[in-house]
């Protein structure tokens, strides 16, 4: 770290260190900005934060490999953690503006862009709690009624989790505290998140700064409604059948799809495998998109996985077949067959961006 | 019966009407007056106007409430028949008081049963109790050492908490409330006799009235509510008295039960430190990582556990120890502790791991504990760059090593569980990691999740090894965290056994940990 780090080209050498697994060179660089006086939030949002955004998108076109994407999330993390430790320039102890939970969707893996927020807004004056990944709702719930902060910051980035972000809603606000959701999960403008019921939504970490800045009313603990009244469409029960019978609908789907396909009758055991999770995977938003009444977040997927096969050169025509076989076996559902019909022709048509799925 | 013509004129007044009329007028036999209410109605029902509410007009004439009944008569004239409703009238009052203060309790209850926070609690109960009670409403909470924590509240204000040394003593009633003993009803006191401290800061003009309640708490003091009323409001009535007892049990009941397990949850946590997985760091200039899933997502601990005790210095060697006691839950736990306990006092004697093995299978047969353990133990030292491991199974699978080129071996050692037989065996096997490789120490719990896309299939040994294949050259967090998730997605949403993890990885050239052993910022995903 002789040369002097402009700050323009900081991201893309950040990018070089992180996916070579370099860390001495990350954490040097990030120190180094900071040394120059960049600022830290600039430095977690407008650099750390475009280049763990880049590692997904590199993932998804096939172009670096599991291996080196949870290497460089693992080192930017590890970044992060070095500027948390950074003992800041000049602040002199404040009593906190206040206490805020940060916590991700239980099952949501994505912790990354819960861990920015909460270093954001520690910057800002906030007491944080951050629970991390992987949350169970209860844990999530105790610590609500053990500390009981001005807000939960609740993340997530797979749609797939949203039924479960609508419980940890719901049981927030029953306890009076107020729910500002966030993360791609929710929706590009958040409109999941109002589906939902959350109090708030915000796109980024400015905005969730801002908003909780702007003070959040406490749920009305009189107002209080049943986790069923935001969402009418469940009474047809849809939801709930295609979760029960998921394994089953995968095994029928399978073995329909090799009637359908001769090439997959010589498939190994692991790409058989493959298959049945990327059908399980079919499952799963199908279902949330019952869940939410949203047929978006279900052909989002679709033409998204479409994309991620292709960049593999996969051919992606192989879906449809899927959502026929699970068509046939729906088709006492109505609104299963409707969005399987949907997605069908988001298939046939231009492909759009769509949520990040694990990789 | 009376009879008034278009201008408002009494044309004839019957006997009943003419005694009731007079004796409104003051009973001084002057000329019988129409009460204003019913004037309106009749001008109202002159200009063939609705009448203000729906039904027929209402009024009081002296104590006794009446409706009124309008029949046309001849040349506008109108006949007004009074009807004595004043039973009736009294018992729908009633009722109504009834309704809304049942309304107001429900609401009071189910607020304040939301939160088991004790200050959140305070909050709601002082906030309620100035909206429904009182102009405002002081919380004195049960004395913290000499300090109480006061909550005031006022209506259509901002709540405010703080605690303070307060002389509760020289308001009357006040420690007789707080203490929850003598039994004391909620009582009137002199708006004279209260200190400065009972009054919020922005409390509009002089106090006019003022009640203490105890918060019966239930064999736990759960403090007192003080109600105020400015001195231009009318005094309390009967039936609120009887709203602001009712109200005290419900915000006692609520208080005393957010206390009781903000106690519980304190001592939960304190006896819980110990037996959670410890954060895992660079030690010596190995990275080491762990992760931990609780059969039960309630809890957060289980019979699996991991520790990793540092060498006094970089030439030493570090003892990790991973293991796994038959059953889960807090029983499995308790066991857990006393294991990592016994194997911290044998550090001394860490580098003969049979001897280690054989004191500690003697300190579990002697115990009362009828639950055996199987366990891995790895003692890992540094040197040139490479990281030299000498590794022994007790009965536990054995460890797995994910070379660079993506090879996935099995450390070969074997031995026998401890905590069932007089005697163990057990073979420890040596193993060196390049840097970039790492030795994943990790219970069956991870083997045997079931799920899968098909839902009843267990994750296996080679799907850990397929997954670790994929892992070549990654950091140890980084290999935690994708057996944590892959196994996590085969479960979905299915029950699992304990599971835990330990990746021992040799740093590449470009990581912190490499340069001296301790990297700054450690493991940041544990701060739970």
């Amino acid at each position: 770290m002789t040369l002097p780090t402009t700050a323009a080209a900081l991201p893309d050498r950040l990018w070089q260190a992180v996916t070579g697994g370099d860390e001495q060179e990350a954490v040097g660089l990030v120190r180094a900005a900071l040394a120059e006086g960049v600022d830290e939030e600039a430095l977690l949002l407008d650099v750390i934060a475009p280049v763990q955004a880049r590692v997904g998108v590199e993932w998804a076109a096939d172009r670096i490999t599991v291996a080196q994407e949870h290497t460089a999330t693992a080192i930017n993390e590890r970044v992060i953690a070095c500027l948390a430790h950074h003992p800041p320039s000049a602040a002199p102890p404040t009593p906190p503006r206040g206490r805020a939970t940060v916590s991700c969707i239980d099952g949501e893996w994505h912790a990354f862009p819960a861990r920015l927020v909460a270093e954001v807004l520690r910057l800002r004056g906030w007491q944080v709690d951050y629970l991390g990944a992987q949350t169970p709702t209860p844990h999530l719930v105790a610590h609500l009624h053990r500390t009981n902060p001005d807000a939960v910051l609740l993340s997530g980035s797979i749609a797939t989790h949203l039924p479960t972000a609508h419980a940890a809603i719901t049981a927030c606000q029953a306890i009076g505290v107020p729910v500002l959701a966030g993360g791609r999960a929710f929706g590009y403008d958040g409109r999941y998140a109002r589906a939902l019921g959350a109090d708030r939504w915000a796109a980024d970490a400015r905005g969730a700064a801002a908003v909780l800045a702007g003070g959040l009313a406490r749920p009305h603990p009189a107002a209080r409604r049943q986790a069923a009244d935001d969402l009418p469409h469940l009474a047809d029960q849809e939801y709930t059948m295609v979760v029960r019978s998921r394994p089953h609908l995968v095994k029928e789907t399978l073995v329909a799809l090799e009637e359908r396909l001769p090439a997959m009758r010589d498939y190994s055991d692991a790409q058989r495998e493959r298959t049945a999770e990327d059908i399980a995977h079919i499952v799963d938003f199908l279902a949330t998109a019952l869940y939410v009444d949203a047929a978006e977040i279900f052909t989002a997927f679709l033409t998204w996985t479409a994309d991620i096969l292709e960049a593999r050169n996969v051919r992606a025509r192989s879906l449809v077949p899927a959502l026929d076989a699970l068509s046939e076996q729906l088709r006492d559902f109505p609104r299963a067959v409707r969005l399987l019909r949907e997605g069908t022709t988001a298939l046939h048509g231009p492909s759009a961006p769509g949520p990040e799925m694990c990789a | 019966m009376l009879v008034v013509d278009r201008h408002g004129g009494l044309v004839r007044v019957n006997e009943a009407a003419r005694v009731l009329l007079r004796g409104a007028a003051g009973g001084d036999g002057a000329a019988a007056r129409v009460p204003s209410w019913l004037a309106d109605a009749h001008r109202r029902v002159s200009d063939g106007l609705p009448g203000a509410d729906p039904g027929p007009p209402t009024g009081t004439i002296d104590d006794r409430f009446f409706e009124a009944h309008p029949t046309p008569g001849a040349d506008g004239d109108v006949v007004w028949w009074l009807v004595d409703e004043t039973g009736r009238h009294h018992a729908e009052n009633a009722l109504s008081d009834a309704l809304a203060r049942s309304e107001i309790l429900a609401e009071v209850s189910s607020a304040l049963l939301s939160s088991l926070n004790v200050p959140r609690c305070m909050e709601v109960a002082a906030t309620m109790a100035a909206e429904h009670l009182a102009e405002a409403a002081v919380l004195v909470g049960p004395p913290q050492g000499r300090r109480h924590p006061l909550t005031y509240a006022r209506r259509g204000g901002p709540v405010t908490q703080v605690t303070r040394r307060v002389d509760v003593s020289i308001v009357p009633g006040l420690p007789e409330a707080l203490q929850g003993f003598p039994p004391v009803p909620a009582r009137w006191i002199n708006p004279g006799d209260i200190p400065d401290w009972v009054i919020p800061d922005d409390f509009a003009g002089p106090v006019g009235s003022v009640i203490v309640t105890p918060l019966p708490g239930h064999g736990l003091p759960a403090g007192a509510l003080i109600l105020l009323r400015s001195s231009t409001e009318q005094a309390f009535t009967e039936n609120e008295e009887l709203l602001a007892r009712l109200f005290a049990a419900r915000a006692g009941s609520a208080l005393s039960a957010a206390g009781l397990y903000s106690e519980q949850a304190a001592i939960t946590a304190t006896l819980m430190q110990d037996l959670l997985p410890p954060p895992l760091t660079s030690v010596h200039g190995v990275e080491y990582a762990g992760g931990y899933r609780a059969s039960q997502d309630q809890e957060r601990i289980g019979g699996d556990f991991y520790d990793v005790h540092p060498g006094a210095d970089a030439s030493r060697s570090t003892l990790v120890a991973l293991g796994d006691v038959a059953g889960k839950g807090l029983e499995a736990a308790v066991l857990t502790g006393k294991i990592r306990n016994t194997l911290h006092a044998l550090l001394p004697l860490a580098d003969d791991h049979l001897q280690v093995l054989s004191l500690l299978n003697g300190a579990l047969l002697t115990s009362h504990h009828t639950r055996f353990a199987t366990l891995v133990l790895a003692s890992v030292r540094r040197h040139r760059g490479h990281v030299e491991l000498r590794l022994t199974s007790a009965g536990h699978p054995p460890p797995l090593i994910v070379r660079n080129d993506g090879m996935v071996e099995e450390v070969p050692t074997r031995g026998t569980l401890v905590g069932a037989l007089p005697t163990v065996t057990a073979r420890t096997v040596e193993a060196v990691l390049a840097p970039g490789e790492t030795c994943l120490l990790y219970t069956d719990g991870i083997t045997e999740a079931r799920g899968g896309p098909l839902g009843d299939d267990l994750f296996g040994e080679h799907r850990l090894r397929r997954a670790l294949a994929e892992c070549a050259g990654m950091p140890a967090e980084a290999v935690v965290e994708r057996v944590r998730m892959l196994t996590a997605q085969w479960l979905g949403a299915g029950g699992h056994d304990d599971m835990a993890a330990v990746a021992i990885s040799a740093p590449k050239p470009g990581s912190l940990a490499a340069l001296d052993g301790r990297a700054d910022g450690g493991n940041p995903r544990r701060h739970r």
